[in-house]
């Protein structure tokens, strides 16, 4: 979901000038004097360490203090890192990776391919005791899960250096998308020598040692984040922007004034606000989608109530939804309003006919009382059911408006606010009818989304057990072409209706004009601060 | 009195422990825990995480822990939110900006709330009376998250005068508006309360005495009537102080100070046990010694309280 | 949290010179509250925030949950005050109608702010009588442990639980009174021992009437001045204190409201144009808590003159 980021896509690397990236400038832009950006978190950084961070906002910083592998080019297509390029092996399992040998360590070491096994094995290692140690088992690589069960040595892992500059990973079962998976931060490099030297306090702005664009100057808990460029970095003549602030301001509509003051480069755009910005600022007010889906999960299995047993109520709950005014009237920032699960910004998706996405709503509301009086619900027999939703603003908006839609057919709803915490917990404790949900796709491909209803997936915390979907979604791993089964499945969630889809996410913000190479066209919204610029007023 | 403040710091250990132990059982009893996350752990990856943070230990021994550790090191322990940070940084980084703008935000509700009623009281129906009252009912009633969004859109984005947040090191235009917010209402309650007790002292037998003599009204005020007239004052500041601190939560949010006051709800939203369980000791710890300040000075204005 | 402790004690003190509180000094007290101006202004926006509570709904168009489809979306341009289409204080961001979501935040307001004055009166009178009546190591021990919880943040202590436990209306109750029972009882605890060795009540003990009746009979009704008085305080402290739970989250739940909730989400969109919904809100919540603040300061003055 919205706090955890994997990033990559489906694309094939581009191989253009290996050992040197453009400079992102085009010719003939004249550039500002300034060339300082300041822009928004929400929330204090949780830890300035590759292996130990687990947000999105986290990783953003973590992308100009360190390089991985690979990096994403504006629309999300994989571009060179570390690694200039990788050949597989004719079993897909074992990936040879060149790195480049001009990267540099922000103290002047060469970063080498022990460089990456070192840190890859601290991942692994359950002393590190990282909450992203699950990546490597999603990475599938070898003796992953058994390491960090503790079965194993760490020195198992299979990442080898075979030289300073030939990385060697073998992973257990193809993985068509894993050169996209290493652009996750988790899989960042980092120094050895610093971390043995100061321990648990590496991180501190006077001991960290990156190979990132950028240095960090100052962090301040929950108050800011100071980077500088980096003079080591090995493209840092086409690095533009000379000094990063990153400023914690947790409320939403308070960032957004400090913006208008002139405070911020960039800050998202609270719900509702979009349409005014966007015609008082246009140059400014940006709304590009976001690999995230927000949907109402039910509950059908053991511990769920009966009435959602019924899959005629399941549909009527979903059809009395009225997604474009909830789109249109309450988030007003641009989000397409769902009718499936998979967003359908998605590289190489489609979405298949959906018959009720094409009816007007007085249709589905008609369809909606029919499917529930068969169900044998009615005025003098409501269903009742609770409605359960995390703390915010916008979910209480939208889950109030739900309410009120789903009275139209007869349905009562007892709204449940629970903490994240809290929320989450029941969630997975399957203790819930229906839940407010949100997933963010770990990478540009519609198997990220479809897995997690698939009865073996960690995640379907509705337990939507169905042996045909469970079948389709096994055959798409190994198909030529899974788009028809990726189409198969969302037709069976259409059917089935285990979870009510609201809407596709969009990411809604301002960004100063003047500030360029936003990639805007990456739905994953993975930026980097090197490939910014600002260009004279 | 030395006996007295000694036997109210004894009993802070006792209050302490029962804080912690009380805090404990409230946190573990709760659902969710600091590594609950939309992706739920495998329970591998979930074991090497308790097993680091000592989750997997009984509660007896996790609190035994705990308290040994502040007993013997002064060790908190780490943040279980914040990785890369102890308890100990969190509460020195954020603990002296709270420190900062609380103790400045109360010497200027003191000092301007008691001028204010004073002044009042002095010139009781004037027109100055009346609005020193009206100023400090509507004020008193104010809240401070609906006075922190009013600052800001007024001298950051109208008249650009004050950056809208941040601490800077709490460089002098980054407190002003904190310092306001948070203030403002206790200035107001201070000069109300020290209004209705001026008024009070100067109908005393001893104030009118010394009028009587023909001691200048400045003399009388300053040297005979401020004294006991501050007596209700006093005993107001120790819930100013409390008040204060849960304010802090409001200007952290709104001005980003980084304070601690923010640190505690975060934590508690987090799961963050360790940085909880040391926000609320330090608070039950600064609580216990203020009302005990707040005791001694009673005593020492007002020589009838015995011990 | 109630800071005039001194004056506390003083009206305690008064109303236990008599017997049982006699009625001439209820009767004194209601003569000087009517010639108070400022109190009975006070009682006047008191009774007319009740009657609002009670009665607005009647008076407005439009229920407090209906989503007005016409403005919701358009809310700053065409959601403001409007006799026209009925919303009188205009809409909220998802096109309620903030009149009726005003009365029935009043409503819960005054709840919220009565059920928590209550719940601090009887436990901290019940705490009180019972160890100044018991006295001896008892009363040691109970007083200890007032001194102990005294210190105890307890706004972090309800923030805990409200976080953690999820929110109701019963625990915001609860929470809010326990947080300010600790003086109450301390008050009570002191008139009753001074009341304890009273003729009446030794010569009602003497005649065999136990400890829970003599309390109930004789000590309880000495003290309802100090009561009334506390309790007046306490409310539009309890409501203050409500918001700002509110202000984090973890006030009332949707579909009810607060003023306190109102306001903070009014506070939030203030720079959208959308003023009233902070307006409204803010002016009863201001109306609420003048009304009980004067009426609370004139009782207290009606039952302890300062110039007898």
């Amino acid at each position: 979901m919205l706090k955890n980021s994997l990033a990559a896509s489906l694309f094939a690397l581009i191989a253009a000038s290996p050992a040197f990236a453009d400079n992102p400038v085009p010719e003939g832009t004249e550039l500002a004097e300034d060339q300082s950006y300041t822009y928004w978190l929400l929330d204090a950084i949780k830890s300035m360490d590759p292996q130990i961070n687990t947000d999105v906002e986290g990783s953003d910083v973590l992308r100009s203090l360190f390089e991985g592998l690979y990096n994403e080019n504006g629309t999300g297509e994989l571009v060179p890192g570390v690694a200039l390029e990788h050949t597989v092996s004719d079993d897909q399992k074992t990936y040879t990776f060149t790195l480049r040998d001009d990267a540099q360590w922000s103290n002047g070491d060469p970063v080498t391919a022990q460089d990456f096994v070192y840190s890859w094995k601290r991942l692994a290692d359950p002393a590190t005791a990282s909450e992203y140690a699950w990546y490597l088992e999603l990475m599938q690589i070898e003796n992953a899960a058994e390491i960090i069960a503790g079965d194993m040595s760490v020195d198992e892992l299979g990442v080898t250096a075979v030289d300073d500059r030939t990385l060697e990973v073998r992973i257990t079962t193809p993985l068509p998308y894993f050169p996209q998976m290493l652009v996750h931060a988790s899989t960042f490099p980092v120094h050895q020598a610093t971390i043995e030297e100061h321990g648990d306090n590496w991180t501190r702005a006077e001991n960290l040692v990156g190979n990132g664009a950028y240095v960090l100057d100052e962090h301040i808990l929950g108050e800011r984040v100071e980077m500088s460029k980096s003079d080591t970095y090995w493209d840092a003549e086409n690095v533009i922007f000379t000094d990063l602030t990153a400023l914690t301001i947790n409320d939403v509509n308070q960032g957004l004034t400090r913006y208008l003051a002139g405070e911020l480069d960039r800050v998202d755009i609270p719900a509702g606000q979009y349409p005014r910005l966007e015609e008082e600022y246009p140059e400014q007010a940006n709304s590009v989608p976001y690999n995230c889906s927000y949907i109402y999960m039910l509950n059908v299995g053991e511990s769920g109530p009966e009435e959602l047993k019924d899959v005629n109520v399941r549909k009527a709950l979903s059809y009395a939804i009225d997604r474009d005014i909830i789109v249109e009237r309450i988030l007003q920032g641009g989000q397409p309003p769902s009718y499936n699960w998979t967003h359908t910004a998605v590289a190489g998706f489609e979405r298949p006919e959906i018959e009720y996405a094409n009816w007007t709503q007085e249709e589905r509301i008609e369809k909606a009382k029919e499917l529930l009086a068969e169900a044998g619900y009615g005025p003098d027999n409501p269903l009742e059911l609770t409605l359960q939703y995390n703390t915010s603003e916008d979910h209480k908006k939208i889950a109030v408006a739900a309410q009120q839609m789903l009275r139209q057919i007869g349905v009562n709803i007892t709204l449940a606010n629970y903490e994240w915490k809290v929320h989450t917990d029941r969630m997975q404790n399957q203790e819930f009818d229906m839940a407010r949900y949100a997933w963010c796709g770990d990478y540009n491909e519609a198997s990220t989304y479809l897995d997690l209803l698939a009865s073996y997936s960690g995640h379907n915390n509705g337990e939507f057990f169905n042996d045909e979907y469970d079948q389709v979604m096994k055959e798409s791993k190994t198909a030529e072409d899974p788009l028809p089964m990726y189409q198969q499945a969302e037709t069976i969630l259409a059917e089935e209706m285990p979870i009510i889809p609201i809407y596709h996410y969009a990411k809604v913000f301002m960004l100063n004009e003047d500030i360029k190479g936003w990639p805007l066209e990456n739905v994953n919204q993975t930026w980097y601060a090197k490939d910014l610029y600002r260009v004279a007023e | 009195m030395l006996s007295y403040s000694i036997k109210r710091l004894a009993l802070a250990i006792p209050t302490l422990l029962i804080l912690i132990v009380v805090s404990f059982v409230l946190m573990y009893a709760a659902p969710g825990g600091p590594f609950t996350s939309e992706r739920e752990l495998p329970p591998e990856v979930l074991a090497n995480l308790n097993a680091k943070y000592g989750l997997d230990q009984p509660l007896w021994r996790q609190i035994l822990t705990y308290i040994w550790g502040i007993v013997t090191e002064f060790d908190f322990g780490p943040s279980f939110i914040y990785k890369d940070r102890t308890v100990n940084e969190i509460i020195a980084q954020g603990f002296p900006v709270t420190l900062t703008y609380g103790l400045l935000s109360f010497v200027v509700a003191v000092v301007v709330g008691v001028t204010l009623g004073v002044v009042a009281a002095i010139r009781q129906n004037s027109v100055l009376d009346y609005f020193a009252v009206g100023i400090s009912i509507g004020a008193q009633v104010l809240p401070n998250f609906v006075m922190a969004p009013i600052l800001v859109l007024t001298f950051t984005l109208w008249l650009g005068w004050l950056p809208g947040g941040g601490w800077q090191g709490g460089q002098w235009e980054y407190l002003i508006m904190p310092v306001i917010a948070l203030s403002t209402s206790f200035m107001a309650s201070i000069a109300r309360i020290t209004r209705s007790s001026m008024l009070e002292t100067l109908n005393m037998n001893h104030i009118r005495t010394a009028r009587a003599k023909g001691l200048p009204e400045r003399r009388v005020i300053l040297r005979h009537a401020l004294k006991p007239a501050m007596l209700p004052v006093i005993s107001y500041l120790g819930p100013a102080f409390v008040g204060m601190i849960t304010g802090s939560v409001v200007v952290d949010v709104y001005f980003s100070t980084g304070g601690i006051g923010k640190a505690f709800v975060d934590s508690a939203l987090n799961r963050d046990y360790a940085v909880m369980m040391g926000v609320t000791i330090l608070m039950g710890a600064l609580t216990i010694f203020f009302n005990l300040v707040v005791d001694i000075l009673y005593g020492w204005i007002d020589p009838k309280i015995r011990y | 949290m109630v800071h005039d402790t001194q004056r506390m004690d003083a009206i305690a003190e008064r109303m236990a010179e008599d017997e049982v509180a006699g009625r001439s000094l209820w009767a004194d007290a209601r003569s000087r509250f009517v010639k108070n101006k400022a109190a009975m202004f006070g009682l006047f926006l008191l009774i007319f925030v009740v009657l609002f509570a009670l009665f607005g709904s009647h008076l407005a168009q439009w229920s407090n949950e209906e989503l007005d489809y016409n403005v919701m979306g358009v809310v700053a341009q065409e959601g403001g005050p409007s006799m026209a289409n009925g919303h009188y204080f205009g809409v909220d961001e998802l096109g309620r109608d903030l009149f009726a979501r005003t009365v029935q935040g009043t409503q819960v307001s005054l709840a919220v702010g009565f059920v928590g004055a209550l719940v601090a009166v009887v436990v901290g009178t019940i705490y009180g009588a019972t160890a100044g009546y018991v006295g001896g190591r008892v009363d040691q021990i109970m007083m200890r442990m007032v001194d102990i919880l005294m210190a105890i943040p307890y706004m972090f202590v309800l923030i805990l639980i409200l976080v953690m436990y999820g929110r109701s209306m019963i625990a915001l109750f609860v929470g809010l009174g326990l947080i300010s029972w600790l003086e109450m009882s301390r008050i009570v605890r002191g008139q009753t021992l001074s009341l304890k060795n009273r003729e009446f009540i030794e010569a009602a003990r003497a005649t065999g009437v136990s400890g829970v009746t003599i309390i109930r009979r004789h000590i309880v009704p000495n003290l309802l001045g100090v009561i009334a008085v506390y309790a007046t305080l306490l409310v539009p402290l309890m409501i203050l204190t409500e918001s700002f739970i509110s202000f984090l989250g973890l006030g009332v739940q949707e579909p009810l409201t607060s003023l306190g909730a109102l306001i903070s989400e009014g506070a939030g969109t203030i720079a959208y144009g959308t003023i009233w919904q902070l307006g409204f809100p803010l002016l009863f919540f201001c109306l609420t808590l003048f009304g009980f603040f004067f009426v609370g300061d004139g009782l207290r003055d009606a039952l302890d003159p300062k110039d007898r």
